[in-house]
């Protein structure tokens, strides 16, 4: 009898991990969160994309909780969330945006063409500021509190329906 | 088949312009051990885009950040374990392809050596009852052989 | 007309194909469970059936990527009017649609073989093999049929020219990599269909095992092969020089390669001495389950991205599916028919069948954890622990150790003799050879490559150690016989099979050492008229021309390399553009060498004229490969051996009388 219960293992093993593979089968394996959550927002200093002479550091984002979204020109999906990044600016949420690995001009010209919902936009250039956020694409989004700690990150395109059920609902929280 | 996973998923996410191509830096290392540091710390990181390369085979424009960060470091004399924890300050574990132990890890690291512990125990134990059963009996396909054998010769 | 209809006929002969499938499936069994003749003898019929209607149902999927219809979706998505005519054939499995369809075709294949190349087995025995492999063709044609149709159309709204076909692969490699794959995938059931039929039928002793060996080698060379085929796709491909990755997809298709090969030396010993009997059955279904779940992990998203392979999460749940019926109901009757009671064959520490049950054990390790290491990262996510990577330096670190545990019980396996032997025999045939591994692999990495080194010198020294016990054996054999002649005629060629797969795994083994740690690689900038030296070669970039190619435009740089010798050959790197996707491509030059590659990739445009280039010497690196296809000829040479095809008289007799057949051949391996 013993024997026979032993023969049964490999099916149990296996049933186990058929649980498991079906568990899995809907979710993102490429989903992965910020290693930055929690932590205060990267020390940088760098010009603005409108003026080149004025330089801003991580004091701007104290005092107020602000989306932070690093865009490009270079960057179809940075186009398509435009709508949504105006409609979050129209309900009264501080934006600022990192203009990343692009060039003044162009940066400029994407903003005069799609619309600019944020308060100021950081020029980084060589991606310095991207690399301090562990940004590997773009568009991505950043939460940040009131004393500079960051709280929620998005990674890619923020589709209407989650400026709704994610976006605004976390602004709330941490206001 | 890697690469071809990052190029569908390149094409699906959005980069910088002019992606795909090798990235092949020249860069002068002062003695050959750093040279050597450069390629296992670029080896043994993870590009966090890519599906699964590490940065030093990858050609995604975040890698040849990452290559140019870990070539700094070296060059501002930071040890490796430094460069690691820049890393993965910014990019999270994920980037370890050697993961650290840590509780939990330790089942990755800790069931091989079991199995293999449990394996010469299996052994022993498998050849010590096969060892007594040499002696005591036949094996069935013995018997039945020797039954065959038997048989041919009584009815020859 | 009807050429309009091809796609269509295809679609219907698949679905004809299907019924078939089923109809193989369902009458042989309930005839084999229920001792009917008639119904048994549905079984080759619908095998030659279902095989004719797959291959006409792929020919038309063919056609209609030859003459560019684009209004099937594959065609459109995979092909492009420029394409030339041998990629678009290879273009055909160059997708999931296409590749699945290969798939059922070649099972199908071998399914027909099995079923015609087994006249000499119980008619029941055959009509459950049929069956069995009717039900998992049935499967895969009904996966393809609801979730894969690749004759699906895009009409009305047919694009005017196709997409193309990646880049990547348009190669050589590429064309052939897939389907030498599959056919080790594939053919893994039917050593499976056996191991059940054998279950089903209560015929649990050692004939079936005898039957299902020559499928097995099959099996396993054609993966091998795969496999190697991969490797060095990947290597001359991807532009890094890499050729082994540890990347799921890999590890996916090693899984049921190690498993595959506990079974070839696990089948041996139930074989020659009736032991492990329920061992080799288990064996047989999880090598044939670990190919269907290095397909899953492959198509379903769940370990890749959700963009990879197949973004349909349908296809996903239907091949989980497919796989959980398959491996519950083959472990069910494992639990439920495998043998209550076993009886002990005996043997000693000093065997070889002791040595073939350290063989299994470290091959299990070996398997289990490539297992863990692909899927730990998923269990860690699964349980909210974070996100981790495992990637080459675990594996490397448990694989090389769990190699050299193996290569030293290699030495002993193939010398040692069945059930018992002499502590001092064995010594008296290994010492001098053990001695000469030490010395010699101690001494050639001193003669050979930059700088000695400890790896280079374990490699070499545990090759060694493989292989001469085997040569000295091979010696003392024709020694042992009136003449040279008669000596080797007197070694069986599945003999010959087993030392030509050791041999492969040394001659791996070397290739892995050398080039692993004594590769040389400088990334250097070069404008026309630069020369740079590296491992006794001299570099010197002579031009670079843009040029165009079928459908890609390419810059192509010209390097004179020079021996030290004075003489010189050309190397033409290329960084390709492909016209239809826009996709940039490194095409590396290659000089192949049996004792070293030059590996060139041209980099970016520095701007001032000059170009970076990578810059690769690469020892002993097609060792790798060569390795491999010893691995697959030891593998097809064990098959051919006309033992496995001659019925020995004492079987027949006992398969009239119903008994179990004693082993046979022992003789011939005492």
């Amino acid at each position: 009898m013993k024997r026979r219960l032993l023969l049964f293992l490999p099916l149990i093993a296996f049933l186990g991990l058929a649980a498991f593979f079906y568990y899995r089968l809907g979710m993102d394996p490429s989903y992965r969160d910020s290693a930055l959550i929690e932590r205060d927002f990267p020390a940088f200093s760098a010009s603005t994309l409108e003026d080149p002479n004025r330089t801003v550091d991580e004091s701007l984002l104290k005092g107020e909780v602000t989306l932070v979204n690093v865009w490009g020109e270079w960057c179809p999906a940075c186009k398509q969330e435009m709508p949504q990044l105006l409609d979050l600016a129209e309900r009264g949420i501080r934006m600022v945006g990192v203009d990343y690995r692009d060039t003044r001009e162009k940066g400029r010209q994407f903003l005069a063409e799609y619309g600019n919902p944020f308060e100021l936009n950081i020029f980084d250039p060589d991606g310095d500021l991207g690399f301090d956020l562990g940004v590997y694409g773009a568009p991505e989004t950043f939460l940040v509190d009131a004393d500079g700690v960051i709280r929620y990150h998005h990674t890619g395109y923020i589709a209407p329906e989650d400026v709704r059920e994610v976006i605004v609902p976390e602004v709330k929280k941490w206001r | 088949m890697a690469l071809i996973r990052w190029l569908l998923f390149a094409l699906l996410l959005t980069l910088p312009a002019a992606a795909v191509a090798v990235g092949i830096e020249v860069r002068d290392f002062d003695d050959p051990v750093m040279q050597e540091r450069y390629r296992d710390l670029t080896g043994s990181m993870r590009c966090p885009l890519c599906e699964n390369q590490a940065i030093g085979d990858s050609d995604a424009p975040i890698s040849g950040d990452m290559r140019d960060r870990v070539y700094a470091l070296l060059q501002d004399g930071k040890s490796d374990t430094e460069i690691v924890n820049h890393m993965v300050d910014r990019f999270g574990e994920y980037i370890l392809y050697n993961p650290r132990l840590e509780n939990r890890t330790y089942l990755l690291w800790g069931i091989p050596v079991a199995l293999l512990l449990a394996g010469a125990l299996l052994v022993a134990l498998i050849v010590r009852t096969r060892r007594n059963a040499s002696a005591a009996s036949l094996s069935a396909d013995e018997q039945a052989r020797l039954d065959e054998l038997t048989k041919r010769k009584r009815s020859s | 007309m009807l050429t309009k209809m091809i796609p269509e006929i295809g679609h219907f002969a698949l679905i004809i194909a299907l019924l078939m499938a089923i109809i193989q499936a369902v009458v042989p069994l309930a005839g084999a469970a229920t001792r009917r003749p008639l119904w048994m003898a549905f079984d080759r019929p619908m095998a030659a059936g279902q095989f004719v209607f797959l291959a006409i149902a792929y020919a038309c999927l063919t056609a209609s990527y030859m003459a560019d219809d684009f209004s099937v979706a594959t065609v459109a998505n995979n092909s492009n009017s420029l394409l030339p005519w041998y990629y678009k054939l290879s273009a055909v499995w160059g997708n999931h649609e296409g590749s699945v369809l290969l798939w059922s075709l070649m099972l199908s294949a071998w399914g027909l073989l099995a079923s015609l190349w087994s006249r000499r087995l119980p008619r029941d025995m055959v009509a459950r093999v049929t069956g069995i492999l009717g039900l998992i063709g049935a499967g895969f044609l009904l996966f393809v049929l609801v979730t894969s149709n690749p004759f699906a159309r895009l009409l009305p709204n047919m694009p005017e020219d196709g997409t193309d076909l990646n880049p990547l692969l348009q190669d050589f490699g590429l064309v052939v990599h897939p389907p030498m794959l599959y056919m080790g995938y594939v053919g893994f059931s039917v050593v499976f269909a056996f191991a059940i039929a054998a279950l089903l039928g209560g015929r649990l002793d050692a004939a079936w095992t005898r039957w299902a060996r020559p499928w097995t080698n099959a099996a396993w060379a054609f993966l091998t092969v795969g496999i190697a085929l991969g490797s060095w796709w990947a290597y001359y491909e991807l532009g890094w020089g890499g050729w082994w990755f540890w990347d799921p997809v890999e590890n996916a298709s090693l899984l049921p390669w190690l498993a595959g090969t506990a079974l070839i030396h696990s089948l041996a010993v139930t074989e020659k001495r009736g032991s492990f009997k329920s061992w080799t059955v288990l064996l047989a279904i999880a090598t044939f389950s670990l190919s269907l779940m290095g397909t899953f992990l492959v198509r379903s998203g769940v370990l890749t991205s959700v963009h990879a392979f197949a973004n349909d999460p349908s296809r996903g749940l239907f091949i989980l599916v497919l796989l959980a019926i398959t491996v519950t109901l083959s472990l069910l009757v494992f639990a439920l028919r495998a043998p209550r009671v076993s009886h002990k064959v005996g043997f000693t520490w000093l065997s070889r069948d002791s040595l073939l049950l350290v063989n299994n054990i470290l091959l299990v390790i070996m398997t289990v954890t490539i297992l863990l290491g692909t899927l730990y990262p998923l269990i860690l996510d699964a349980l909210g622990l974070g996100k981790i990577s495992v990637g080459p330096p675990y594996f490397n670190s448990l694989f090389v150790p769990l190699t050299a545990i193996m290569s030293l019980f290699m030495g002993l396996g193939p010398v040692a003799r069945w059930k018992q032997m002499p502590g001092r025999e064995l010594l008296s045939r290994v010492w001098l050879s053990g001695v000469a591994a030490l010395v010699l692999g101690a001494t050639i990495p001193l003669f050979y490559g930059p700088e000695w080194n400890a790896k280079v010198m374990l490699g070499m020294m545990l090759a060694l150690w493989i292989v001469l016990p085997m040569v000295r054996d091979i010696v003392a054999r024709v020694r042992a016989s009136s003449s040279v002649g008669r000596g080797f005629k007197k070694i069986s060629l599945a003999h010959w099979g087993m030392v030509l797969g050791h041999l492969g795994i040394a001659v791996t083994m070397v290739g892995v050492a050398v080039v692993s740690n004594d590769n040389i690689e400088r990334n250097v900038r070069m404008a026309p008229g630069d020369s740079v030296e590296m491992a006794g070669y001299t570099f010197t970039l002579q031009n670079l021309r843009e040029r165009r190619g079928p459908n890609y435009l390419a810059d192509t740089a010209t390097l004179r390399v020079e021996r030290e010798n004075g003489t010189h050959f050309m190397m033409r790197p290329e960084k390709r553009l492909y016209l239809a996707t826009g996709m940039p491509m490194t095409q590396v030059a290659l000089r192949a060498g049996f004792t070293r590659d030059l590996y060139v990739a041209l980099g970016e445009d520095l701007g001032d004229g000059s170009w970076a280039v990578r810059l690769q010497y690469k020892p002993l690196v097609r060792w790798l490969w060569l390795g491999g296809l010893l691995m697959a000829a030891g593998g097809v040479i064990a098959v051919i051996d006309k033992r496995y095809r001659r019925v020995p008289a004492r079987d027949r007799h006992a398969e009239r009388a119903g008994a179990a057949p004693a082993t046979a051949s022992r003789e011939a391996t005492a």
